[in-house]
């Protein structure tokens, strides 16, 4: 039988699976961090996170999750503390592995909006802006985007682009000078996206247990392409459901 | 070059620079360029911002890579025209600023918008008296339209690459762990970007949270990251970045930002303006300001920041 879980748990414990052992990680904070520290607890004890306010190798106290990526419950025991450009440009030489982090708005070629809804100069919503978001889409080898599954999130066309992943296909990102890394993958809570290696465009690899394509097309605000197989993904178990709740007690990034 | 003018053309003096906040922060103009240590709610220049904003300041450009809420102090209180940063709010439980959207949405404050690593390449390139640095960041996103990034053809190999043009503030303000009356300064912890910052700036005003003796730094030297020939002023003020955080010395006071955040949730900009009035206009000196959060309050801050540090 299979322990009982939410989707915050199921969008955690999917995000962790996907960080290899003996890889470095800039993790944002919220989900991706907490996956991050899962994964480094469970299958990847020699995952180093690095972090955006300047912080090496951190272990994350449970219980103690940090609300910002600056402050003293990210750099808990860490290895080092660069200063914070220095900490970015690790990633620029080539250092950072895998780049996590979250979204607000999200379009099919995988670029991330945080920074307007609506014009630039006159905007409906303006948002907070990139953080190191853009930095870390633009420079790890490799990016993983952690989100919730929602309609108004997965858009055609974002409104800006704030953190650049393929672009608009058709070998734009490396036409803009980025000759490195992009978005591999988008773990959601319905299930795991890909992009098609031809068209960069995103399809879907996996779905959750009990959702179907179709519910992940419905909660998509673009036609989504599919990989040559679905897989469903495993659900939790009990072992990653106990120690990702041993971490969050208070239930901040769980719900 | 205009610049390296301004620095060449001012006295960087071995002098002593204690004085105290109302007369450091006389060294702020109208319509200046003020860079901000710490980020967002971690070594913030708490006691500094606090006397700007006391000496009503008008018409600056407030530049700081994550800006927390000490930027919507300066929006409602009419002190800022421009906020250039990465980012702005107080963190993920908090929700994007309704302040920041009021403001900015309605074209009231403009916000330029660099990446992280961008703005941080420019305090460095600034910091090292260069006019731009390449980079590899911030290509092919809107954000290089929006603040004005250009490229360059990398000379070597042709590829495209990002010039991340220099920054020089006016004026920088800090808070660091410790300095010497000549104002040396040493910080512990993670160091963001304060060092680039005070090279970058022209005018560089510092609080501390321990004035050590001249033998201290002398012992040290290693530990120093500005010198004293940078600093034009320098405080000694303990808690100078609270309610934020200063490492090892006290965690930033959540269920501060906590109440902060239900006076903007429940009367928008004039909850901002009753908490300007409550906590910068009426206390007169940082003591008075402190004495609101009351002593037992400090010491629990204080007591959590060593179980994180030790």
């Amino acid at each position: 039988m299979s322990p009982l879980f939410n989707t915050q748990e199921l969008l955690a414990v999917s995000a962790s699976r996907e960080l290899r052992d003996d890889t470095t990680v800039f993790a944002g904070v919220g989900v991706p961090l907490l996956a991050a520290a899962l994964a480094r607890q469970r299958h990847a004890p020699r995952l180093t996170m690095v972090i955006e306010g300047g912080i090496i190798g951190p272990e994350i106290a449970a219980g103690k999750l940090p609300i910002s990526t600056n402050e003293m419950r990210a750099a808990y025991r860490a290895t080092m503390l660069p200063a914070i450009t220095d900490a970015f440009l690790f990633a620029q030489r080539g250092f950072v592995d895998v780049g996590f982090m979250g979204g607000a708005q999200i379009d099919q070629y995988g670029n991330i909006n945080t920074t307007v809804i609506g014009e630039y100069a006159r905007p409906k919503v303006r948002l907070p802006g990139t953080g190191g978001a853009n930095d870390i889409a633009s420079l790890c080898r490799e990016v993983i985007i952690v989100t919730a599954h929602e309609k108004r999130r997965f858009v055609p066309r974002v409104d800006f682009i704030t953190s650049p992943a393929w672009l608009a296909g058709d070998g734009s990102r490396a036409r803009a000078g980025l000759l490195f890394g992009g978005v591999s993958r988008v773990v959601t809570t319905l299930g795991i996206l890909g992009f098609d290696p031809a068209t960069k465009r995103m399809r879907i690899e996996s779905t959750h247990p009990g959702v179907t394509v179709q519910t992940i097309r419905e909660n998509t605000g673009f036609e989504l392409l599919e990989a040559p197989e679905v897989r469903v993904t495993d659900p939790p178990s009990i072992s990653e459901l106990t120690m990702l709740r041993a971490l969050d007690p208070e239930r901040r990034f769980l719900g | 070059m205009a610049a390296r003018r301004r620095l060449e053309g001012k006295a960087k003096s071995a002098s002593e620079k204690l004085t105290d906040v109302e007369d450091a922060v006389r060294r702020v103009h109208d319509g200046d360029h003020v860079a901000v240590g710490g980020i967002l709610f971690s070594r913030t220049p708490m006691a500094l911002i606090r006397g700007m904003l006391r000496q009503r300041r008008r018409g600056l450009t407030l530049t700081r890579n994550l800006t927390c809420y000490e930027a919507e102090l300066f929006m409602v209180a009419g002190g800022v025209e421009r906020i250039v940063t990465a980012w702005m709010g107080i963190g993920l439980p908090w929700g994007v600023s309704k302040i920041m959207r009021h403001y900015v949405e309605s074209g009231k404050v403009v916000m330029e918008e660099w990446s992280h690593l961008a703005l941080g390449l420019r305090f460095r390139a600034g910091a090292m008296g260069v006019p731009f640095l390449p980079s590899l960041t911030m290509l092919g996103s809107d954000l290089m339209a929006v603040s004005g990034m250009k490229t360059l053809e990398d000379p070597y190999t042709g590829a495209t690459l990002a010039a991340v043009p220099a920054l020089f503030p006016d004026v920088a303000i800090l808070h660091v762990h410790r300095a010497d009356r000549f104002g040396n300064c040493q910080i512990d912890g993670y160091p963001h970007m304060d060092a680039d910052i005070a090279r970058a700036a022209t005018t560089v005003l510092v609080t501390a949270e321990e004035i050590v003796p001249e033998e201290e730094t002398r012992r040290h030297p290693d530990r120093t990251v500005i010198p004293g020939f940078a600093v034009d002023a320098l405080v000694h003020v303990p808690f100078g970045s609270f309610p934020h955080e200063c490492y090892r010395l006290y965690e930033a006071d959540v269920e501060h930002f906590d109440e902060y955040a239900r006076g903007v949730e429940t009367r928008g900009p004039e909850g901002v303006a009753a908490y300007l009035e409550r906590y910068v206009y009426a206390p007169p000196t940082f003591a008075d300001y402190l004495d609101l959060f009351g002593g037992e309050r400090l010491a629990r801050q204080r007591q959590r920041a060593r179980e994180l540090t030790r």
